[in-house]
């Protein structure tokens, strides 16, 4: 047991101090001082993935990580991934998902959408081992694995098709009344 | 109830107008209860919706959303009929009240065979017991039949409310109603229009004489593919369960829990833990008939500080009765009653033992299943705040009715004290069935009144403590005459009995020796025609909580019957699709489903090639359940580990209509993933009273990487729909170790599948003489 110490997180680019034991997962500091709980906590073991936010980018259990290894780190959860320099790609990826009807209970989806995020941001098409690599270990107990693979692909696309420039997509195949794609 | 009735007539608490409704048997599912979460200013047309001045139209859902679409799906049936505009919906969730029991889980829980439906005295049972239902049911949300249950209320819902707003315009316009229709939202006549949110203060006046559903060739809603209500929040993160976004000041507690079933602190050091950070109160639990564990919760600030602070209490736990209690002894004490007990007979057709006696030749096999978790990905965790007036618990329930009266129980408290807030469930599957932890944490949370205080399982108290689908073990055997076709079937299993176990933790009773249906389905009620058939379940008790878990009886059951039935065909030398279809002959469902998967998966009994280039092979399967048909044809190779690799299921689906096509798909593919974690890996080992399944590594689920692709193909069907959560599950099991003996020539009769030969075929590149030649044509 280590006593509280003041810790200045940057967490969906506002700076936050807070004090609390060093030891304690970024997790609970999320859900219970920050009130942000759209991160999720499923195992407490970093074994599912539903706690997964992006640390400097990359995708990151917070359920195991002390809140003192992310001391001035730029961190990003679900809540602000929409406001981040992720912004473009989280829209193209949160539109795939809301189209391709992905989500059952959704709530390992804030993860799964997360590393969709970090995946497509270093791999701008990636194939289906590049998405098998990026989603191992990542937990659905609902069985959304195959429309979360059809999703990424579907984002790529979405990517792909945008407007140099703008941060609009050219609609392709009416995407906004289409039925949702099935895998 | 006619009491309670008039009292929510006129004003209700929020300032919205609520209606009386007729209380005539056809109309008394229709009538409004109190809707506490509706802005002013809607007006309540019925118990299923309410429309604001706006045009926003709130569709009241009774049912627990944990992913299976259930509120997409009833308000796609409600704005049908009503003909609202489908971007004006949303979902609210409703009150307990009776007039949302439901009534098709307990009339399709009756212990009727699928094929005696239609008989007089079925239909009579199932009249009485839905009437029972209605009066003294519950509402809950299992067994498969949320849109079996609202299919009918709901389209009356909609019709009526459509109804009421065409004969208020028709007054406003001084027309016959007959001159006007509805479209999105608008009542027409000629090139006058007006919006439902200005008829609504009229129209909630309107007793219709004639309401009429709509005819399902105008449906433009139903059978169509929609985006999921809940997407769009799934994805950005803003799904609420239960424990997010609870009130201020919430406290977090966390249990320590009996390692050893069946065991009770003995001491522990209270002092030491309340030293710790953040720690607020150490709070004794004794356990509860609803299955919650005696043991010892720490209250904290933060849910890890009181996570941390149980070791420090070291509790010292009583030694339990159940020291002795493994897995492997009840397997085997399972093994050895399947074998020589007959059981509690089910179903009888002919004299399948004197069929046995005189057959030609007996085909006999034992088959095995292990104890499995739920595992739902939110895990189990509700919040109370105890006052003096009231108790408001805020959680994810299945069964909302039982869980507000554990609270009240064990508080000691009246019903009416307690006020559920339903939650969005992070997956059920059976386990939110159960009120253990609502009972759990409402004793938490009365060691410190006052104070909300959030009780959270860790994974590995949701993994040692599960209410468990039971082992089970079977034997089979068939009567063969001189050329292999069967003259007589049997099948005895041994197992608790998940169901009784279940009822008897929700306070209902059982006579000793009465069947339970659960125990046996799927086994007593399939659609084969043998000539004759006998099925017994032997049920006995182990340490071991069981309750249920998706597709339940059926989880199982088919994977015995559809093995044997492989085994069967491959005795007599048979294609196994012909061998089915043979004993279907009066099952034009269940043939044209198995048909339909076996044409679009090309189903062929010859090895062929997985896309790795490996020997690969097909296994099928068929089932029904929840009155729904199922079959599904699985490719599956073997890696040189022998590991396995499915790589794709086709599946034919007829679940009678098809409310909301992708929400069906979804459900499927969601069934045959969940079924194949359990078929590949699922296993829940207890060894000296210890269950040692602590986390995922030791409970893996399917991985995307070993995910298959899923084809699933509705069939078109006019007849009303049927269950959709649940009956993928159980054919994929056998699919998969029918394959598997097909490629390797063993077959493997129990679960998890683990095999020990490698593939009879040869993989592609060498020179031995090749008896795969197909190339199987596929995508992964």
């Amino acid at each position: 047991m280590t006593a509280p110490v003041a810790i200045t997180l940057r967490v969906n680019a506002t700076s936050h101090t807070v004090t609390v034991a060093p030891d304690m997962p970024l997790l609970w500091v999320l859900r219970e001082v920050l009130q942000l709980p759209g991160t999720r906590f499923g195992c407490g073991a970093a074994l599912c993935g539903s706690c997964t936010v992006l640390l400097n980018g990359m995708a990151t259990r917070s359920c195991v990580l002390p809140v003192s290894q992310v001391n001035e780190q730029d961190i990003i959860t679900i809540e602000g991934v929409l406001a981040s320099p992720a912004a473009s790609v989280a829209r193209a990826v949160q539109q795939a998902w809301s189209e391709g009807n992905v989500a059952q209970c959704g709530y390992c989806q804030s993860g799964q959408v997360l590393t969709a995020v970090a995946l497509l941001r270093g791999t701008s098409v990636p194939n289906d081992n590049d998405i098998d690599r990026a989603f191992d270990g990542m937990l659905c107990r609902c069985g959304t694995a195959p429309r979360v693979r059809a999703a990424v692909h579907r984002a790529a696309r979405l990517l792909s098709e945008r407007v140099p420039g703008t941060d609009t997509a050219i609609p392709s195949a009416n995407p906004s009344t289409s039925p949702p794609t099935t895998p | 109830m006619r009491r309670r009735t008039f009292l929510l007539t006129g004003l209700g608490a929020t300032g919205a107008l609520i209606l009386g409704w007729s209380l005539t048997p056809p109309r008394q599912r229709l009538r409004a209860g109190a809707l506490p979460s509706l802005e002013p200013g809607h007006v309540v047309l019925n118990g299923w919706l309410a429309i604001a001045p706006d045009d926003t139209v709130s569709i009241i859902t009774p049912k627990s959303e944990m992913g299976q679409g259930i509120h997409t799906a009833l308000a796609m049936i409600v704005a049908e009929e009503l003909d609202c505009d489908w971007a004006r919906v949303r979902t609210v969730p409703a009150p307990i009240d009776r007039v949302y029991n439901n009534v098709a889980a307990i009339v399709d829980g009756l212990p009727l065979h699928p094929d005696d439906m239609e008989a007089a005295p079925a239909r009579a049972l199932r009249w009485l017991a839905a009437k029972a239902a209605r009066e003294v049911g519950m509402m809950m949300t299992s067994a498969s039949s949320s849109v079996r249950d609202v299919w009918d209320v709901a389209r009356d819902a909609g019709a009526t409310a459509r109804a009421q707003l065409l004969a208020a315009a028709a007054l406003r316009w001084n027309l016959p109603v007959s001159d006007l229709r509805t479209e999105r939202g608008l009542v027409i006549a000629g090139d006058r229009r007006l919006r439902y949110g200005e008829l609504l203060g009229e129209a909630a006046a309107q007793r219709p004489a004639q309401v009429s559903r709509k005819d399902p060739s105008r449906f433009t809603l139903i059978g169509h593919d929609q985006r999921r209500l809940d997407a769009r929040d799934a994805a950005t993160g803003q799904l609420r369960f239960g424990m997010d976004e609870l009130p201020d000041g919430t406290r977090y507690a966390a249990v320590a829990m009996p390692p050893v079933l069946g065991g009770r602190p003995r001491v522990y050091d209270g002092a030491a833990a309340r030293a710790r950070p953040g720690v607020r109160a150490v709070v004794a639990l004794t356990g509860s008939e609803y299955g919650d564990t005696p043991g010892v919760a720490v209250i904290a600030d933060s849910w890890w500080q009181a996570e941390q602070a149980l070791s420090a209490l070291n509790v010292q736990w009583t030694d339990s009765p159940h020291v002795a209690l493994s897995s492997d002894g009840i397997r085997s004490t399972l093994r050895s009653v399947a074998r020589s007990d007959a059981g509690l007979p089910h179903r009888f057709r002919g004299d399948a033992n004197a069929a046995l006696q005189a057959a030609h030749a007996v085909h006999e096999a034992s088959y095995e299943v292990p104890y499995l978790a739920h595992a739902t990905m939110e895990p189990p965790n509700a919040t109370v705040l105890v006052t003096d007036a009231q108790v408001s618990v805020w959680t994810g329930t299945q069964l909302p009715d039982v869980a507000r009266r554990a609270v009240a129980q064990v508080l000691q408290r009246a019903e009416r004290e307690v006020v559920l807030h339903q939650r969005r469930l992070g997956g059920g599957f059976g386990r939110r069935l159960e009120a253990d932890i609502v009972a759990q944490a409402a004793r938490v949370a009365a060691a410190l009144p006052g104070t909300p205080v959030c009780t959270i399982w860790s994974r590995r108290d949701d993994l040692q403590h599960d209410i468990y689908r039971p082992a089970c073990a079977a034997v089979l055997r068939a009567g063969l005459d001189a050329s292999g076709r069967p003259t007589a079937i049997t099948a005895q299993t041994a197992s608790q009995s998940p169901f009784k176990a279940f009822s008897r933790r929700i306070g209902f009773s059982w006579t000793a020796g009465t069947p339970d249906r659960t125990a046996a389905e799927g086994l007593w009620d399939q659609p084969y025609e043998w000539p004759a058939l006998r099925v017994g379940h032997r049920e006995l008790d182990f340490a071991v909580p069981v309750g249920l878990w998706r597709s339940v009886g059926h989880s199982h059951h088919a994977f015995f019957l559809e093995s044997f039935i492989d085994e069967l065909a491959e005795r007599a030398g048979s294609d196994p699709l012909q061998y089915r279809l043979d004993l279907l002959r009066a099952h034009p469902r269940a043939t044209r489903v198995l048909t339909t998967a076996a044409r679009e998966a090309g189903w062929s009994d010859a090895p062929m090639r997985a896309p790795d280039g490996r020997p690969a092979a097909m296994g099928l399967a068929l089932h029904q359940a929840f009155d729904t048909v199922v079959a599904q044809v699985a490719t599956v190779s073997l890696s040189a580990e022998r590991r396995v690799r499915v790589h794709r299921v086709v599946m034919a689906v007829d679940c009678g209509l098809a409310v909301h096509p992708d929400g069906v798909r979804q459900q499927m593919e969601g069934a045959v993933i969940f079924g194949l974690s359990a078929a590949l890996h699922g296993e829940v080992r207890i060894v000296q009273g210890r269950v040692m399944t602590g986390n995922f590594h030791e409970y893996p689920l399917l991985s995307m990487r070993d995910t298959p692709s899923i084809d699933v193909h509705i069939l078109p069907s006019a007849e009303p729909p049927a269950g959709v959560g649940e009956p993928g599950l159980p054919p994929v099991a056998p699919a998969v170790a029918n394959a598997i003996a097909r490629l390797t020539g063993e077959r493997l009769r129990s679960l998890p599948l683990r095999p020990t030969r490698a593939s009879r075929f040869v993989a592609e590149g060498t020179d031995s003489t090749e008896r795969a030649e197909r190339v199987e044509q596929q995508t992964p």
